[in-house]
């Protein structure tokens, strides 16, 4: 058997397929980051079985909800939840991204009023997802459309 | 107003999604009731089919009160803001024309510089002011998205008079209104936009519109400014027949409609490029010799050089009265939003 380079986790969440190098903006997106109580152990670059590399974030004592973490299919659409109670999958579930991504995304439109710095308008950028595969967001203000979403998470 | 992505009376993401459910409810022997009251016009897209012919035949009946020779009392008593933080002639005088003529008062600005705008005030705080103030708005604003931004701090309706490249709905309105009345039907005519159809956020809103119309489009640019291909991609998927061509001269004789965009000297980074298209397409007497005797020419003005003077005096020259076109259709507006026309 292969030895695990990262101990299993007892109790948490495993989230597994994030595309290679955005492990650490999943955290961002999830607000994990910003939340130091939970141990969060972070994989990057692991050889997976289909000799892609991916990477893997594992949070312990925390179940994250579906819910919460659909929006990492923003920048991640293979990724996968797996809720871990004593050392078993318990629940494993897909991704599958929102119609409506609010806050996680700033506008790629320089000129969009959600963007205007002098004077900061009280509005959380909010977009309509118009096309799953490949990703494009619509933003409701200025209505422009978007494909580089990784280059624009807040 | 209150918004939703999932009230399909009240928006639509997509032109095609609203063809879709105007004919699903024309094939139920049920036409939608227009609801008009308190309702935003923010972007062309928020408008079905049937809400833009219903906006066209009330235009067409404010055209006596429009030309003063009937007085209206329709807006006594209301008060519309005019909040333009952006220079314009033709759309705040036309809004304000449209306001008096119904009986109904204007107050506001046409430059932010005497506003608390100038202080740092945000577009938000200047909304809910105006909001108090008055019982619709129209605004003109620098930034995309603004009068979307301006809906969801204001009780009152809000129409968009344009904001920064982004919409300009009741310009087009008032284009779709000037084809209507001069060629009777907007299906079928072959209409042929020319000039910058890569920037030019008029003609892109055009297209959509024209696009639910079933006209035959026609795009005439150099292959740097032409029609980008998300706007192509929504005719094919819609089934609209359209060409493309660099060459005015090619497409003139079979044209309905000429429509003729200003070639932004502002777009150009480098002024060599900008000289090497700016004069391509000038329209004069001897390039009208081909076209059809009922060819109309619009353009949404200001002119600079696209249009010689001498076709100002021709049967074809339509955009003197296209622009005058903006005070029924913006009189139409107001009444509606209202709740005065029903």
């Amino acid at each position: 058997m292969k030895e695990l380079k990262v101990q299993p986790i007892k109790d948490g969440t495993v989230i597994d397929h994030i595309t290679a190098g955005n492990a650490l903006k999943v955290l961002n997106i999830l607000g994990i980051s910003k939340n130091p109580t939970a141990m969060v152990s972070i994989l990057m670059n692991v050889r997976s079985e289909k000799e892609r590399k991916k990477d893997i974030v594992k949070i312990e004592n925390r179940e994250l909800k579906p819910k919460e973490v659909d929006k990492v299919a923003l920048i991640a659409p293979d990724a996968t939840i797996n809720i871990i109670r004593n050392y078993n999958v318990e629940q494993k579930h897909k991704l599958s991204l929102p119609d409506t991504i609010k806050g996680i995304v700033r506008c790629a439109n320089p000129n969009c009023i959600s963007n205007l710095k002098e004077p900061v308008e009280p509005v959380e950028p909010v977009f309509r997802v118009v096309s799953k595969n490949p990703i494009k967001l619509r933003c409701y203000y200025c209505e422009r459309e978007m494909e580089d979403v990784a280059g624009n998470i807040i | 107003m209150d918004y939703s992505w999932d009230n399909p009376v009240f928006h639509s993401t997509d032109v095609r999604e609203d063809l879709k459910y105007v004919k699903t409810i024309s094939e139920k022997g049920i036409w939608m009731k227009q609801v008009f009251e308190g309702r935003d016009i923010i972007s062309i897209r928020d408008l079905s089919k049937a809400d833009v012919e219903y906006i066209i035949n009330v235009s067409r009946d404010m055209l006596p009160v429009a030309r003063g020779e009937k007085k209206s009392s329709l807006l006594n008593g209301k008060i519309l803001a005019t909040l333009f933080f952006e220079p314009s002639t033709r759309t705040r005088l036309s809004f304000e024309s449209a306001m008096n003529r119904l009986g109904g008062n204007v107050v506001g600005f046409a430059t932010s510089k005497a506003t608390s705008a100038a202080k740092g005030e945000t577009l938000a705080d200047t909304i809910k002011m105006a909001d108090a103030y008055s019982d619709v708005i129209v605004l003109r604003h620098p930034n995309e998205g603004a009068a979307r931004l301006a809906s969801g701090f204001s009780s009152k309706p809000v129409i968009n008079a344009g904001d920064g490249a982004g919409q300009h709905p009741t310009q087009t309105l008032l284009d779709l209104f000037t084809v209507k009345t001069e060629k009777k039907r907007i299906k079928g005519n072959n209409i042929v936009l020319v000039g910058d159809l890569k920037y030019g956020r008029t003609v892109h809103s055009l297209t959509y519109a024209l696009a639910m119309f079933n006209a035959t489009l026609t795009f005439v640019a150099p292959k740097t400014l032409q029609m980008p291909d998300e706007i192509l991609s929504h005719l094919k998927e819609n089934g609209i027949e359209f060409g493309q061509s660099d060459s005015l001269e090619n497409v003139i004789r079979d044209a309905d409609v000429l429509y003729v965009t200003r070639i932004q000297k502002e777009r150009f980074p480098d002024p060599e490029e900008y000289a090497k298209v700016a004069g391509i397409y000038r329209i004069d007497l001897e390039m009208l010799s081909n076209a059809k005797k009922d060819m109309i020419i619009m353009h949404p003005l200001p002119r600079v050089d696209e249009i010689a003077p001498e076709v100002d005096s021709t049967k074809h020259a339509l955009y003197f009265k296209q622009a005058f076109n903006g005070v029924p259709v913006r009189m139409a507006l107001l009444a509606l939003v209202l709740g005065a026309r029903k």
